[in-house]
């Protein structure tokens, strides 16, 4: 008996336990990658990031009302007060609204304050106080975010260049502890998750802010992870099993490693909806960035990351430890 | 589910995965660990809950009395007189200490802090005395004996105010050179180099204009003496020849970095006004200062405390025919100078404002006795010597300004009550010296007692003086109601997912899914007493980070399980199935969590408040479930199945 079960040329089992065909698919994976990753760079071209207070400085100010408002009153009452283009939105339940004011009232406010005393009340003070006027019941201060416009752009550049950064530091990990054609295989995994999510944000306009820049950074680990353990299997397979060619051997790998993989993302997926459940309003976008990373980066560790080590064409040779040039020759007699 | 049983097995396989070192029919004695191992283990858990313990505690409610200046005594008598104030007011309370520096008072609950704090305050009197809301641990002393204490809480737990500041340091590099526009101008007629102008351009570069080569050349020489830090060119032609001095860029870093810091210095004391429990105040990057003041709700007050300018005023002693309208008198600060010489009286007429004082530092004369040495900027000076020239032999008075805020009602035409912020002006004498000579832009003050007495005054004296303008860049301010309420949903989240996966793991695995479920419980203790012990900060993001690691930790198992049922699979028998499992497992483990905890480090790196929180909490997650995973669920394995013969495997 031998390690192998053969069938019509294809090996479908190996050491007992079914090998699914994953290569087999692995144009069509590509293709269906390339669509994903294009859709999403012409989301954000078009739609653009819809950044949020952090990166695009500005006030948010989220207010409870004793008695529910309309929204519109409340919006009239601020143009009708100079706050041009504020918008108002319920956020969570009726009697809960959150304020938001464009960057320039903000930094209207800003140099205002640095110059007179008298300006040095609070922007948030300001409009609860107007507010108060406007409703019957009391209004509470629930919080308010100010962040200036140049905090804002720092913030954006340092986001970006962490991601880089990250991206940079994980490729070199990765040559060195496995090869190249592993952390090319990785990266452009990690490019792809990074690059869907950002779209997906993208195509639902849904607020960028630094809670959800954690949470793609959270992706890269996140993908790595599963990433690296795919490519660890690979790699131990093909220093180890015989008679399979490159595609057997990562169909093999997959197939072994795939249990683990969906119960890893099953058991994440589980607490990330438990987040984006009861974690309320504030991390919200955050859960649902990580969600769409889990379940993209499940699937690029299997698609996105093997498919380019096919196409680079991994060999057996590629996987063997270096031999030392003196081990061979003392083995002559 | 795969068992043993229906594994298929066949002696070559077998041989041919045969681990290096194994012995299949020694199979009734693998798995065990030694016993320092399991000793180990358990002394780790063991730590783990007691550091993590603290945080069972939920704090008192509390009010915490304080002085105004390290002299006021802090006593079982003070202590006595608060208690007194919340007795006759109604307002319960317990468990009153007297620390160093603070007396702590306890109450029944939230509701009575504010309250409590009104009628302590009142009754103690605003001068003396600053009272704060605060929480009192209610961690046991014997925990505490052992440096335990719960996790801090971040602002968005808690409620406060987060307040970024941005020192506009181009204004103290211009400041500065005027000051030495000054002093060029006197240091070249003292030299005889007549000039035409001294002036300064870009507000960086001084400009001095000659008509001859000559003139030139002596002005360069002289100034080269005179100031050696700034760096000369020669410029311009004919009769307008130019020397133009600049500051190196390593005196410009120099002087932004002491304006960073001077205005730090003040802000301390100015958020100290404020009465705040365990304030923040920081600096951030190259010109921006942090200022973090839990509970604080009224940012109106923080702001107007925090952006004030001038709070030093400098006045000559009035001569004793003075008319009483050009007078006023002031009470010394110091308790014991108060009770020593009462107070003086000192002219109405303001010479400088403490806005002028640039630096104060404390200093030793020739003989060795302390002094503080004041440097004010260029207007100050000119205001200085022109004030005291004519007055040699007189007194010059500092008095130091404390502005508080306290609420009153004011009812206006309509009868409609509103409540403002009454701000009043305590102004005291620090310091009364006799003028020995003229001053100008830099003055020293001698006939100190001691080098503490010194370093209070210079402290005193730079508090009035932002060294430059300052400008609130970011504000957030997060309610109590808030805070509370992101707590409940972060333990909620918290308590669901880990409800979630512990089911998962135990459907999926049995027996071995009830060990990595312990080890995941103890992973979240080993957490929770780590980022106590480092005295980290737990956030919304931060909670977010333990979910997450809630859900990874259990990778590692996943991994090592995965890896045992193929074993099995494989035809391995039970035990070698197990350890093969784990050996196998460990590397992709490794590889896994250094990876993820690189992306945990960069995160911290570039991130702010709600990013870091995130990547602390993940990064220690990670550490803690590579200990607990690996080690804390093959122990148990080992207790379970360890050392006997075993024939089918709960995985």
């Amino acid at each position: 008996m031998s390690e192998t079960t053969v069938k019509e040329g294809k090996i479908t089992e190996y050491m007992g336990k079914r090998v699914f065909e994953f290569m087999r698919w692995r144009k069509l994976a590509a293709a269906l990658s390339i669509v994903a990753v294009v859709a999403s760079i012409a989301a954000l071209a078009i739609n653009g990031l819809k950044f949020g207070l952090d990166f695009t400085g500005g006030t948010q100010v989220e207010v409870g009302y004793e008695v529910a408002p309309q929204i519109e009153d409340v919006r009239g009452q601020l143009v009708d007060a100079g706050y041009e283009g504020a918008t108002v939105v319920r956020f969570g339940s009726d009697n809960e609204l959150l304020i938001k004011l464009p960057p320039e009232v903000t930094e209207k406010q800003t140099q205002a304050s640095a110059r007179s005393e008298e300006a040095t009340q609070s922007i948030g003070d300001k409009v609860v106080g107007l507010l108060r006027q406007g409703t019957d019941g009391d209004v509470d201060l629930r919080r308010v975010e100010m962040v200036g416009p140049q905090i804002g752009e720092e913030l954006r550049d340092d986001g970006g260049l962490g991601m880089l950064f990250a991206l940079v530091v994980v490729m070199g990990y990765v040559a060195l502890r496995f090869q190249y054609k592993f952390s090319v295989g990785a990266v452009a995994a990690l490019i792809h998750d990074v690059i869907i999510v950002l779209g997906f944000f993208a195509l639902l306009k849904l607020d960028f802010d630094l809670t959800v820049l954690a949470a793609v950074l959270a992706v890269i680990g996140y993908s790595l992870n599963d990433t690296i353990v795919v490519a660890d299997r690979i790699r131990e397979n093909f220093r180890k099993v015989r008679k399979a060619d490159s595609e057997e051997i990562i169909n093999i790998s997959l197939s072994q490693t795939l249990g683990r993989t969906l119960m890893t993302s099953l058991t994440t997926l589980l607490v990330l909806f438990a987040l984006q459940f009861f974690g309320g309003e504030l991390i919200h976008n955050f859960s649902l960035a990580l969600v769409v990373g889990v379940l993209v980066g499940t699937y690029s560790s299997i698609y996105v990351s093997a498919n380019i080590l096919m196409a680079l064409g991994i060999t057996k040779e590629d996987m063997m430890p270096p031999v030392k040039e003196g081990a061979e020759l003392e083995e002559m007699p | 589910m795969h068992f043993h049983g229906c594994a298929r097995i066949s002696s070559d396989i077998a041989k041919l995965y045969r681990p290096a070192g194994l012995n299949y029919n020694n199979e009734s004695s693998m798995n065990r660990y030694p016993i320092w191992k399991y000793l180990l283990i358990l002394t780790v858990v063991a730590l783990g809950f007691l550091y993590a313990a603290p945080n069972l505690y939920k704090p008192d409610p509390a009010v915490q009395i304080s002085g105004q200046s390290t002299t006021m005594e802090i006593d079982q008598q003070l202590l006595a007189r608060a208690e007194k104030a919340l007795d006759e007011a109604g307002i319960e309370h317990f468990g009153g200490e007297v620390g160093e520096k603070a007396v702590l008072l306890r109450l029944g609950s939230v509701e009575d802090q504010l309250p409590a704090k009104r009628v302590i305050q009142e009754s103690l009197g605003h001068s003396d005395y600053v009272v704060a809301l605060n929480l009192a641990s209610t961690t046991p002393e014997w925990l505490a004996d052992l440096g335990a204490s719960p996790m801090k809480l971040g602002l968005d737990l808690a409620g406060g105010v987060h307040f970024l500041m941005e020192v506009d340091t181009a204004t103290i590099v211009r400041t500065n050179m005027e000051g030495y526009v000054q002093d060029v101008k006197a240091k070249l007629r003292a030299a005889d180099a007549r000039y035409r102008s001294v002036s300064l351009e870009d507000d960086r570069e001084i400009v001095a204009r000659f008509r001859s080569e000559e003139l030139r050349d002596k002005a360069m020489s002289t100034m080269r003496k005179e100031f050696p830090e700034l760096q000369l060119t020669e410029a311009g032609s004919g009769d307008n020849l130019e020397v133009r001095a600049t500051l190196s860029e390593q005196e410009i870093k120099q002087l932004e970095d002491y304006a960073v810091t001077q205005n730090l210095t003040t802000l301390r004391n100015r958020v100290n006004e404020l009465g705040v429990a365990e304030p923040i105040v920081q600096r951030q990057g190259r010109n921006r200062i942090v200022v973090e003041l839990p509970g604080v709700q009224d940012t109106a007050e923080a702001k107007r405390i925090i952006g004030k300018t001038a709070n030093l005023e400098y006045r000559m002693e009035a001569r004793p025919d003075t008319l009483v309208t050009n007078k006023e008198y002031f009470e010394y600060r110091n308790e014991q100078q108060r009770q020593a010489y009462g107070g003086a009286w000192l002219e109405r007429k303001v010479i400088i404002k403490g806005d002028r004082v640039t630096n104060a530092r404390v200093g030793y004369d020739e003989s060795g006795l302390p002094q503080v040495n004041i440097t004010l900027d260029a207007r100050g000076g000119e205001l200085m010597h022109r004030a005291t020239w004519k007055n040699v032999g007189r007194r010059m008075g500092t008095l130091f300004i404390e502005s508080r805020f306290e609420p009153e009602t004011v009812v206006d035409d309509q009868g409609n009550e509103t409540v403002v912020q009454k701000r009043t002006d305590v102004k005291k004498i620090i310091s009364l010296a006799t003028v020995q000579s003229a001053l100008g832009r830099q003055f020293r003050i001698t006939g100190l007692d001691s080098a503490a007495e010194a370093q209070e005054l210079a402290l005193l004296l730079r508090a009035g003086a932002l060294a430059a303008p300052m400008y609130f860049v970011e504000e957030r301010v997060i309610g109590p109601s808030l805070g509370a309420d992101n707590i409940q949903v972060g333990v909620k989240s918290v308590q669901i997912g880990l409800i979630g996966v512990l089911i998962f793991m135990l459907i999926f695995y049995r027996v071995f899914g009830l060990a990595a479920n312990i080890a995941l419980a103890v992973n979240l203790v080993l957490l929770v007493a780590v980022m106590s012990i480092l005295g980290a900060t737990l956030t919304l993001p931060g909670i977010a980070g333990i979910v997450l690691t809630v859900g990874m930790a259990v990778d590692a198992n996943v991994l090592i399980f995965s890896r045992i049922r193929e074993e099995l699979r494989n035809g391995m028998p039970p035990q070698t199935a197990i350890s093969a499992g784990f050996d196998n497992a460990y590397s992709t483990i490794v590889d896994a969590n250094i990876t993820t905890l690189i992306v945990a480090v960069i995160l911290y790196a570039i991130g702010s408040g709600p990013v870091q929180g995130f990547a602390v909490t993940l990064s220690i997650g990670i550490l803690t479930s590579m200990f607990s995973a690996i080690m804390g669920t093959r122990a148990l394995i080992n207790l379970f199945y360890g050392g006997r013969r075993v024939q089918k495997l709960w995985i």
